[in-house]
């Protein structure tokens, strides 16, 4: 769907240069919601408006949809962009038009009658729940609900890819969540592709495909979200990963050790949840099969558009040879990952 | 007190007053907006970035704006003459009125245009918006308020120039109470005149903040 080769941006001023964004290839699929996660001057920013050339890359080349973006002329580049929804940190809608109007006013620049605007209009005002404040100005909205007429109107010409420049990092954690939830929403309802670019794992974690993640310009980590979460590499993606998942690698040690030490009954074991989406009663189902005991200690299993994806330690009290068709149960007949952190002995 | 004035010949130097204001602030609301953009466009990192086409401009502007209005009509002299074929009454001031007040209106539409937020525009590039659709469809609506406050401000100045407009032969308030007022020592019409263009100035202020008032839904 959107091919990136070799994509380069330099700035230049008072004789210094700047590369923002530095030698990226990228592949896009049809469909997906990819993300891009970097902290501030990392150059996604960059990146994404050199996708629909609101910036002009200094090398290489895009092609969205079978288009060689970076071979355009000025009006045949006007035409592709209509083909490319945007929405932005600051919504940035026009505070003098009402909210049906700032809809519609894609749809003007496309040249749409006015009869068939009213009603493209009406169906996005009921696709992004706005339903009743098509006569309010953009001053009469919550951030949600600006960045909701702001998603209305990126959606206006039907176009087949969404870019999202930081679209939730003015709102507040709830609004956040239900702006997600409306992406995925229309990535599932219209088949859109969605690339996002945000300095939250949050937003990766709940929305994401696949990430990319950026430092200086580059791309040093790219993959499904699910392995980048579990087997993070760089430094900067481990860092992210803790952002979501808490506790750090000397943090775990430490709680082990305490565990070990205060549960001394029984087995204790720690679950890697990787993906999982068909063992969601896991403990329930072990606690009827087996006559065994099950104490929940420690644990956070988080939600990804793959899955569960997260670890629990768990203490299994009983009869140790129970406590081990248990767990040769969960190792063998489930996709979760078995860590024993101490044996029942 | 008052013995001194004819009602009718007040009259007609309120007409005459009224009409080289509007029909100048007409011409200077269109030509001050062109000039604006221009320098608003042309300026750095603008849609139209042109150092040169800005200098001249600028200059231009800064040039009209230095130059006394009096010594303005003056020097328009002939210009008018060639353009109204007279050089008295009320429409022969009207090109050095438009001509004295656009470079000051020009300066304050620039100012109102550089507040659009640039996000907002980066948004209408991102919807493949031309030039054209982004400075009527966004620029102007989107400064409106700026613009009406702008051409209130300017509406007043404009007053005071037709006054002085008149001390050498255009008609209007001013004229009437140089020639028939302080001249002929009747202070009654000079006082006269001071309170209806007092009016005047309060009725245009007036207008303008209701507008701008209006318009502004931010």
């Amino acid at each position: 769907m959107i091919s990136i080769k070799g994509l380069r941006k330099v700035f230049t001023s008072d004789n210094k240069q700047l590369t923002a964004v530095d030698n990226i290839t990228l592949d896009i699929e049809e469909g997906e919601i990819f993300g891009v996660i970097g902290y501030s001057g990392a150059g996604k920013s960059t990146f994404i408006r050199l996708l629909n050339r609101l910036e002009e890359p200094t090398e290489g080349n895009i092609v969205i949809d079978k288009q060689e973006i970076t071979s355009l002329t000025t009006n045949e580049l006007r035409a592709a962009r209509q083909d490319i929804g945007m929405i932005f940190q600051h919504f940035n809608l026009l505070w003098s038009r009402t909210v049906e109007d700032n809809i519609a006013f894609p749809l003007e620049i496309a040249g749409v009658p006015k009869v068939e605007q009213m009603k493209r209009v009406q169906e996005l005002i009921d696709l992004v729940g706005l339903s009743g404040r098509e006569k309010a100005y953009p001053s009469q909205l919550s951030g949600g609900q600006k960045q909701r007429v702001g998603i209305a109107r990126a959606l206006a010409n039907n176009p087949k890819v969404l870019l999202c420049d930081e679209a939730t990092s003015a709102l507040d954690p709830e609004t956040t969540n239900a702006i997600l939830d409306l992406l995925v929403d229309i990535n599932q309802k219209l088949g859109l592709t969605i690339i996002l670019i945000t300095h939250e794992m949050h937003v990766i974690r709940k929305i994401c495909h696949r990430v990319a993640v950026m430092e200086q310009g580059r791309i040093v980590e790219q993959g499904n979200v699910l392995d980048v979460f579990s087997h993070p590499k760089e430094q900067v993606t481990k860092k992210f990963v803790a952002q979501v998942m808490g506790a750090g690698t000397e943090d775990e040690t430490e709680d082990v050790e305490y565990l070990r030490n205060t549960y001394r009954e029984g087995e204790l074991v720690r679950l890697h949840f990787i993906g999982e989406s068909t063992n969601q009663t896991l403990i329930s189902q072990i606690a009827k099969k087996f006559p065994v005991d099950i104490n929940i200690l420690q644990g956070k299993i988080t939600q990804t558009q793959a899955g569960g994806y997260g670890t629990l330690v768990i203490q299994f009290v009983g009869n140790s040879a129970d406590i081990e068709k248990a767990v040769a149960y969960i190792r063998d007949e489930t996709s979760v990952e078995v860590e024993v952190i101490r044996d029942a002995k | 007190m008052l013995n001194n004035i004819k009602m009718e010949d007040i009259w007609i130097a309120t007409y005459e007053t009224l009409y080289m204001t509007i029909i100048a602030l007409i011409g200077t609301a269109i030509l001050g907006i062109l000039l604006g953009l221009l320098l608003y466009l042309t300026s750095k990192d603008g849609i139209w970035e042109n150092k040169v086409t800005n200098m001249i401009v600028a200059s231009i502007v800064n040039v009209f704006r230095a130059i006394p209005f009096i010594i303005l009509i003056l020097l328009l002299f002939p210009f008018t003459d060639f353009l109204v074929g007279t050089v008295r009454g009320p429409t022969a001031a009207l090109p050095a009125l438009i001509i004295g007040s656009a470079p000051f209106y020009g300066r304050l539409a620039e100012i109102a245009f550089r507040e659009v937020d640039k996000g907002v525009i980066e948004a209408a590039h991102s919807m493949g918006a031309k030039i054209r659709t982004i400075i009527f469809k966004v620029l102007i609506p989107e400064s409106m308020p700026a613009l009406v406050s702008g051409i209130t401000v300017t509406a007043i100045a404009l007053i005071g120039y037709t006054a002085m407009a008149g001390v050498i032969g255009a008609g209007g308030l001013g004229d009437y109470a140089y020639f028939y007022g302080f001249q002929r020592r009747q202070f009654d019409v000079v006082l006269l005149c001071t309170v209806l263009i007092l009016i005047i100035v309060f009725i245009f202020q007036f207008i303008g903040d209701f507008i701008s008032n209006k318009i502004d839904k931010r």
